[in-house]
């Protein structure tokens, strides 16, 4: 009982990470109706930056506050440079444009950074464990990376009922043209949005450093996961993807922690293990299929 | 005209990448390694320890001259085709090495050694390859893959645990790994587990491992899957109460910086260690810790030694490898002076060696290492020589 409650925990820590990166690529495709396959290249600088500042400047914290300035930074400049350009385009141009800065990021890190993945340490104020169910201690710093995750969410759930800017993005995501004829300036709104896309990305990645490695490519594996979440969510949601991301964290873990010791009953442990982490795989796909059969827009479509 | 300027340009670029400068007569050798993803610096290590040797004297091995070609397989057994297919196909390569992967070398050796080509392995060695599919034109200048995990197994079960955790990756060397494991080890398996290979979080399986309470946990995760794997058990507090053990791939002297104190006082089995006393291994340590700035791996070592396995048989037949009987005879006799000391090849062409269990330690100069804890086995013969007829 105590492993399945550490098992949901790590379901639970997967999934606001998955979250994270799902909100920005959610409001991107949302309201812009771009799709972005760089938003895992965003993921990847931000852990890149932060892991770089760790390593000259020793401190967490500046690491991770750099990273999340660089990266928004870095996020509106594609927008603008090339982004921006795509908005009018079918979706096959998008996705080309975009998986070319894939491969752009990709090389660019390995001139950089090397081949070699950058390893980062856990700060040293949470590298211990803490007890929050007797008998079963647990990392604090994956306690750490739940707490940013849910106040992320917060914040995020703040700024759209309560302030004026998030107002005009639900806007924006309700009816484009009619918000720009109201006056509402929709280029730097865009802009605006792709850059907390890539803040995002970057919290998530530079959270990620620690309990990773740092390298080229990292933010492929992400992204599908991420895109699995935004479909399963609605598109355009920003509460789907809460919910699409804690769902697919949590199945995705307890699959793989579960699905092997099934299969152990009737299989040897090499193909057991191998099979099971398989089919875990393919539980959240059959999540998606099944919630799509259910809502053929998602949980929480944002557009009728 | 300015399609014709453009035609030209191309035209003289591909003469110039395709005519590399090199003296007719050297030999090529084609290196197929892992120069990326987390375990890059295995490759890495490899080719450093490989051209050490053809620098120390001056472009040749053996008073011959040799032209190393290398690339990166990226872990992939698809890619490492592709390359060792292009070496002989388009380089005329017909001595090849450095695969470090077993899944990698299960899909390129079986058919580069059909071909005719000499494959000398400097790391990667799949029971398959040692055993039933072995052949006349492999050689593993290594280990055969369960070697060390069986010295460490014996260590283990002579140190009294009883029901230890074991972990490895699913591919055909994390198999073996348990395998050699539990030949020497004969207490209760507390669990096995085989995790996806290039993993990088460990959550689920430490929460497991946790709830199985083992008294000690043995496990082989080679590159950066070790350096993430023993951060994590020690930020889970579990390095306070089980201790870990493993081969010496999980506890290699560039992972130990990067884990730092996490590993202190860990026992794994190895061929060779930075302090093993003989002079081969004091001059070789020193001039790469001269050359590259950094203690050499035992991958360095078994590239250094597989470079002076290969450099012995063109001496013998005087660089001429248009002989391949000739070269593979002469490459049998392993006439070289091994950094780990003993060594000569069995019968399948794998290594028979001593095998020592080493202790990692905080060095004088503050970095960490292995030393030498005691001699596991000795002239040590692999567990399918046996099973191999040519």
């Amino acid at each position: 009982m105590l492993l399945f409650i550490e098992q949901l925990f790590n379901g639970l820590q997967l999934g606001v990470m998955l979250f994270l990166m799902s909100a920005g690529l959610t409001l991107v495709f949302g309201i812009m109706r771009v799709i972005n396959l760089a938003h895992g290249s965003l993921y990847m600088m931000g852990a890149y930056i932060a892991a770089t500042v760790v390593q000259h400047s020793g401190s967490f914290i500046l690491a991770l506050l750099t990273a999340l300035a660089a990266t928004a930074l870095l996020g509106m400049l594609i927008e603008v440079i090339v982004l921006r350009r795509l908005y009018k385009r079918d979706h096959l141009d998008q996705v080309l444009a975009t998986f070319g800065l894939i491969l752009f990021f990709n090389e660019l890190t390995r001139i950089v950074w090397g081949r070699q993945p950058l390893f980062m340490d856990v700060p040293g104020w949470l590298s211990e464990t803490i007890e929050i169910i007797p008998g079963a201690p647990y990392p604090s710093y994956r306690l750490a990376i739940i707490s940013v995750g849910i106040l992320a969410a917060v914040f995020l759930y703040l700024m759209f009922t309560r302030t004026r800017l998030g107002m005009k993005i639900r806007a924006g995501a309700a009816n484009r043209e009619m918000v720009a004829a109201l006056g509402v300036n929709i280029t730097l709104l865009n802009t605006l949005i792709f850059g907390l896309g890539a803040l995002l990305a970057a919290l998530a990645g530079a959270m990620a450093g620690p309990i990773l490695a740092v390298e080229s490519g990292m933010g492929e594996s992400i992204l599908i996961l991420t895109f699995v979440v935004i479909v399963i969510g609605g598109i355009g949601s920003i509460r789907g993807a809460f919910i699409g991301a804690i769902l697919v964290g949590i199945v995705e873990t307890l699959g793989k922690f579960a699905l092997p010791l099934l299969l152990r009953l009737m299989l040897p442990p090499a193909s057991a293990d191998g099979t099971g982490a398989s089919l875990a795989s393919m539980s959240v796909y059959i999540l998606m299929a099944a919630v799509l059969i259910w809502r053929p827009r998602g949980l929480f479509p944002a557009h009728d | 005209m300015k399609r014709f300027l453009l035609i030209m340009i191309v035209t003289l670029a591909v003469l110039f990448v395709s005519s590399p400068v090199y003296s007719a007569d050297a030999v090529k050798i084609g290196m197929v390694t892992t120069l990326s993803t987390k375990a890059g610096y295995l490759g890495e290590d490899i080719r450093d320890g490989f051209k050490l040797a053809i620098n120390q004297s001056s472009g040749k091995l053996g008073g011959v001259s040799v032209e190393l070609l290398v690339d990166d397989d990226t872990r992939k057994p698809g890619k490492g085709k592709q390359i060792a297919d292009r070496f002989i196909k388009r380089d005329g390569v017909k001595i090849m090495t450095g695969i470090v992967f077993s899944n990698v070398a299960m899909a390129v050796v079986p058919k580069v050694v059909r071909d005719g080509v000499i494959y000398v392995s400097p790391n990667a060695g799949p029971s398959a390859l040692a055993g039933k599919q072995c052949h006349k034109n492999y050689f593993n200048t290594a280990w055969q893959n369960d070697n060390l995990h069986e010295a460490t197994g014996s260590y283990v079960n002579e140190a009294g645990y009883e029901n230890v955790y074991i972990l490895a990756p699913n591919y055909p060397a994390g198999k073996d790994a348990l395998a050699g494991f539990k030949r020497f080890y004969k207490g209760n398996i507390a669990g096995e587990v085989y995790t996806k290979l290039g993993q990088s979080d460990y959550a689920a399986e430490l929460a497991a491992l946790r709830a199985a309470k083992p008294d000690a946990v043995f496990f082989f995760l080679p590159g950066g899957m070790g350096i993430n794997f023993i951060k994590q058990y020690a930020q889970a507090g579990l390095n306070k109460s089980i201790p870990l053990t493993g081969p010496a791939f999980s506890f290699d002297e560039r992972l130990l910086g990067a884990v730092g104190e996490a590993a202190v006082g860990v026992i794994n089995g190895s061929q060779w260690s930075a302090d093993l006393d003989n002079p081969a291994n004091k001059q070789f340590v020193a001039a790469f810790r001269k050359a590259y700035g950094r203690t050499p791996t035992l991958y360095a070592s078994q590239g250094y030694d597989t470079a002076l396995a290969i450099g012995a048989a063109l001496k013998a037949v005087n660089g001429d490898i248009s002989d391949m009987d000739a070269f593979r005879s002469a490459l049998k006799k392993a006439e070289f002076a091994s950094v780990r000391g003993n060594f000569k090849f069995g019968s399948n062409q794998h290594p028979v060696q001593d095998i020592y269990v080493r202790k990692v330690v905080k060095g004088a100069d503050g970095k960490y290492t292995n030393v030498i804890h005691k001699k596991a086995f000795t002239n040590h013969v692999d567990a399918y020589a046996s099973q191999c007829k040519y």
